[in-house]
């Protein structure tokens, strides 16, 4: 028989104020098997837990149960307590008496019932509950970042920093990112190149860092400390091993009509190329899209002009798997397609762009080489219109999103500024819903561009872009004059929302890793563990977990190394002990069991059994690999023989718990 | 196959155009259309009143009556389409309206937006396809650069009306191309036209209408086509501009060699 002790938490008022905490703690100390029962302000507080501490010594406790908030909030804390007072930790229970009692009613009768109750069902499962011990499994000391934009960059020269191995898996043939596209960074106007291309540098040339560029993750198995990920690089037609970047093969191809992505489309560039004049690692590819030999077989210019012999049009896609112990999701974002929002007249007109294309505009590698000139006819554009929030904040979201993009009004006053500052003959108007600039210099920076900079910051939104003529027209509202205006501009500019690259979602999907409605990675705890995925193993970096800057990603970046550092520097990991487990005596060896295993964690085996009759009899059973398993019980429900248990949560005890519910 | 047809008054007499050839190019597609009987006025606006049920029992008449008959309740102009959609949305999704309606009409008839409202676009894009009518083209109008206007109420409210992108629509841009000619694609091709205010501020129509006109001759449409009589008035006789306006049907009956051969793209008595 256990001796078990009942902890009822008031959390302030968050429980007390609709639970009768005293009163629990005196009907449950009535349920069988309790001998001690007690309430407390705060249980997870250091009193708190002294106080258990000081319960399990002088009671002679063999199980707790503590009435307290949801088991994912201090479950961790509370099996410590216990495991720090001498007891087995997994002789705790929690029964969640806020988030899904004091929390969802108004009532303190029906909320009390309802706490003493879920108190009744915990108290019923501890009096089945058995020591259970973790088992454990070796750390492969490599991680894995998934993208090479500045988060993925960061990330991993801070792991590489720490002595640990790291490889960088970046989809487009150089690591850069959307950084590298940008002309100059608030607050401060530093270029945006001058501070990145440094650090892709030390990336690329960092002992403890392999960069696969033009590369993609295909296949993920595995778990925490044990990934076994597949990459596959692909074909670039061009060996790694013996280019030298010279560039001589992008200005010999014949092939000139490629819209170049990294100017977003706005020039062009050569089948081979190279993305830009800093790429990291600077070796060219092939488009295969838009490559004459390749499609036709007739050219091949580029295999006669390059001396190094790189070329080879034979090159096929390759897979090689790589071992992890973590691995980071840093997949970044892209600006939103303005194809709904043609009332802006996006697909009509060319001097209407987005400000990913304005960055591409004013710097000096874009297309105009950092002249400000319009796309349509290469005039300097003297009155430009910007709209904010062309995406965000979009209520129903039905078209666009309903979050606020949070980098718009920084990177707009950014452009608003700059223009005015080398073109003092040009209008600027900004059109804006609020302006949000919190973030250390962030509102000073708006303020210099209304006060310093006569940009005309308006608070309103652009109803119809109308092209006429080399015009466009602007129809807006200004609220805080009420009035209509019309405004002739040569220059519209959308500030686009920015969501989650499109590799995300797949990504999601190999990783086990949850996501939101929007397609960010969802974090373990929005404040408390902002840089970890739920999935044990698996880190967030940047743009993939939501909107973010410059600053605040790096930051995040560097927090998610720290995270895969401590992981990296075990040894050892302890696995979950409540997994499966199957009773050989009862299996008959069906493969239930292993149809449903989502993990591949259930194999068999023949096994040599003494019979009654002392003769020897081989039988096929179920043998669960306690490391892969994770504990999710879909076995248990389909092993038709009842011989599958989960430990800790076998049926016995789910039972007992519904006994107690319904008693 | 066979649909069920709401004309609405104004194509009884203003926009008999728009009837006739609806009907003659339908059957010519294979689509019969079965005029409903004893059809009422739409009720010319969807009233956003929440307490406003009057105006709209006749448009759930005409829509129980297509239930009944188990077909798609077709319309032509799309002042009408508008105000079917709407109510025949309000009866799906609100609860409320839906069963004060049902109260006020006779029981027997209780209806809960079961009928498929469709556009005569609409019919065209998703029933009978527009490769299909490609190929029923004997007068292709080869070379012709028409602007589409669609106005405000053909496909706004747009999570109501799902008939195409609000802001960058289509249908009719596709519909120009299926009948063999070239779309101008214009800004304004989805302003309003000055609708109803030219009852009380002629002066406004007028401004709206040019600027609609204005901008789809600048973008080099030598004709205009809609499917809303209001607008056909309002850019003809406000707009003060030369560019002629007619509605899609009439292209479509050129196109197809059912237009009449007194007919022809012509000044309209309208108004």
């Amino acid at each position: 028989m256990q001796r078990i002790g009942v902890f009822v938490c008031w959390c302030g008022t968050n429980i007390a104020g609709t639970v009768d905490v005293v009163k629990v703690a005196q009907t449950l100390a009535n349920e069988p098997g309790v001998v001690f029962s007690a309430d407390y302000q705060y249980m997870c507080s250091q009193a708190g837990q002294d106080m258990i501490k000081e319960a399990v010594k002088k009671h002679k406790l063999t199980g707790l149960v503590i009435c307290s908030c949801s088991p994912r909030m201090h479950e961790a804390t509370f099996r410590k307590t216990a495991a720090a007072a001498g007891l087995n930790p997994y002789m705790v229970e929690i029964a969640n008496i806020r988030e899904q009692c004091s929390w969802v009613h108004k009532e303190m009768p029906i909320g009390t019932e309802k706490a003493i109750i879920l108190g009744k069902a915990a108290v019923a499962k501890v009096n089945l509950n058995a020591p259970l011990t973790p088992g454990e499994s070796p750390v492969t000391k490599r991680a894995l970042v998934i993208g090479g934009g500045i988060a993925g960059i960061q990330t991993a020269l801070d792991i590489a920093d720490a002595g640990f191995p790291v490889d960088i898996v970046e989809k487009l043939p150089t690591i850069g990112g959307k950084m590298a596209q940008l002309d100059k960074t608030f607050p401060t106007l530093d270029c945006a190149a001058c501070i990145l291309t440094p650090k892709m540098v030390d990336a690329g040339q960092h002992e403890k860092i392999r960069i696969f560029s033009y590369s993609e993750v295909t296949d993920i198995g595995g778990f925490v400390g044990n990934f076994h990920v597949t990459i596959k690089k692909k074909a670039r037609y061009v060996r790694e091993d013996l280019c030298t970047g010279c560039g001589l093969c992008t200005e010999k191809c014949p092939q000139k009509k490629v819209p170049n992505e990294f100017n977003l489309g706005m020039d062009t560039r050569r089948a081979i190329y190279i993305p830009f004049a800093q790429a990291v690692p600077k070796i060219a590819a092939i488009d295969e899209d838009y490559c004459t030999m390749l499609k036709t077989g007739k050219c091949g210019v580029c295999a006669k002009v390059c001396t190094a012999g790189a070329i080879d049009y034979k090159q096929q896609d390759e897979y090689i798997t790589v071992d992890y112990g973590a691995i980071v999701a840093a997949t970044g974002y892209n600006p939103i397609s303005m194809d709904k929002f043609d009332e802006f007249a996006y697909s009509q007109s060319k001097d209407v762009i987005t400000s990913l294309e304005f960055e591409r505009l004013t710097n000096a590698a874009g297309p105009t080489a950092g002249k400000l000139l319009r796309p349509s006819d290469g005039k300097h554009p003297h009155t430009i219109v910007f709209v904010q929030c062309v995406g965000s904040r979009c209520s129903g979201a039905d078209k666009g999103k309903e979050y606020c993009s949070k980098i718009c009004c920084m990177y707009t006053a950014k452009h608003a500024m700059l223009t005015r500052d080398k073109y003092p003959d040009t209008d600027v108007y900004v059109f804006y819903i609020d302006v949000r600039t919190p973030g250390k210099n962030f509102d000073e920076f708006y303020r210099r561009a209304v006060e310093e900079y006569g940009v005309h910051y308006i608070k309103g939104m652009v109803g119809k872009v109308t092209p006429d003529g080399d015009k466009l027209v602007v129809q807006a509202s200004d609220l805080l004059a009420g009035k209509q205006m019309k405004i002739d501009a040569d220059l519209v500019v959308l500030a686009a929302a920015i969501e989650p690259d499109k590799s995300a979602r797949p990504l999601a999907t190999l990783l086990t890793a949850s996501m939101d409605t929007n397609d960010f990675f969802t974090e373990a705890h929005p404040k408390l563990r902002p840089v970890e995925s739920p999935t044990a193993g698996v880190f967030l970096s940047g743009t993939c977990q939501g909107p973010k800057d410059i600053p605040e990603t790096v930051s995040q970046a560097g927090a998610a190394a720290s995270k895969v550092i401590g992981l990296l520097a075990k040894d050892k990991l302890m696995g979950n002990p409540c997994v499966a487990h199957s009773d050989e005596m009862m299996c008959n060896g069906c493969s239930s069991c292993e149809k449903v295993c989502p993990y591949g964690a259930i194999t068999y085996a023949d096994k040599e059994y003494r019979m009654p009759d002392r003769t020897t009899k081989v039988r096929r059973v179920a043998v669960v690999n306690e490391a892969v398993c994770q504990g999710c019980g879909c076995c248990t429900v389909a092993c038709p023989s009842g011989a599958m248990d989960l430990k800790g949560f076998a049926s016995a005890q789910i039972m007992a718990e519904v006994d107690a519910i319904c008693k | 196959m066979k649909v069920s047809y709401f004309p609405g008054c104004t194509l009884k007499n203003k926009a008999k155009d728009l009837d006739t050839y609806a009907r003659r190019c339908a059957e010519v597609l294979g689509i019969t259309m079965e005029e409903i009987e004893n059809w009422q006025c739409c009720g010319g606006v969807f009233s956003t009143a929440k307490d406003e049920i009057a105006s709209k029992l006749s448009s759930v008449r005409a829509l129980a009556y297509a239930a009944e008959k188990e077909q798609i309740l077709v319309s032509v102009c799309s002042a009408c389409h508008n105000v079917l959609k709407q109510t025949n949305h309000a009866m799906q999704n609100d609860a409320d309206f839906a069963l004060r309606v049902n109260n006020y009409c006779a029981p027997d008839m209780a209806y809960h937006g079961e009928t498929q409202v469709m556009h005569y676009l609409e019919l065209l894009r998703d029933v009978v396809g527009f490769d299909k009518i490609r190929e029923k083209v004997v007068n292709p109008l080869t070379g012709k650069k028409i602007g589409a206007y669609y106005g405000c109420l053909l496909l706004r409210p747009g999570k109501t009306m799902q008939m195409d992108d609000v802001e960058n629509p289509r249908i009719m841009e596709d519909f120009i191309r299926a009948i063999g000619a070239e779309p101008v694609v214009y800004a304004m091709r989805n302003e309003c036209c000055g609708g109803y205010v030219t009852l009380e501020d002629k002066n406004l129509a007028a401004k709206t209408s040019a600027a609609v006109l204005d901008n789809a001759a600048a973008g080099g449409a030598e004709l205009l086509v809609t499917a809303c009589p209001l607008c056909r008035y309002n850019l003809v006789k406000n707009g003060g501009r030369d560019l002629p306006v007619v509605y899609f049907t009439e292209l479509l009956a050129e196109a197809l060699g059912v237009l009449d051969a007194t007919q022809g793209v012509k000044e309209e008595n309208n108004g």
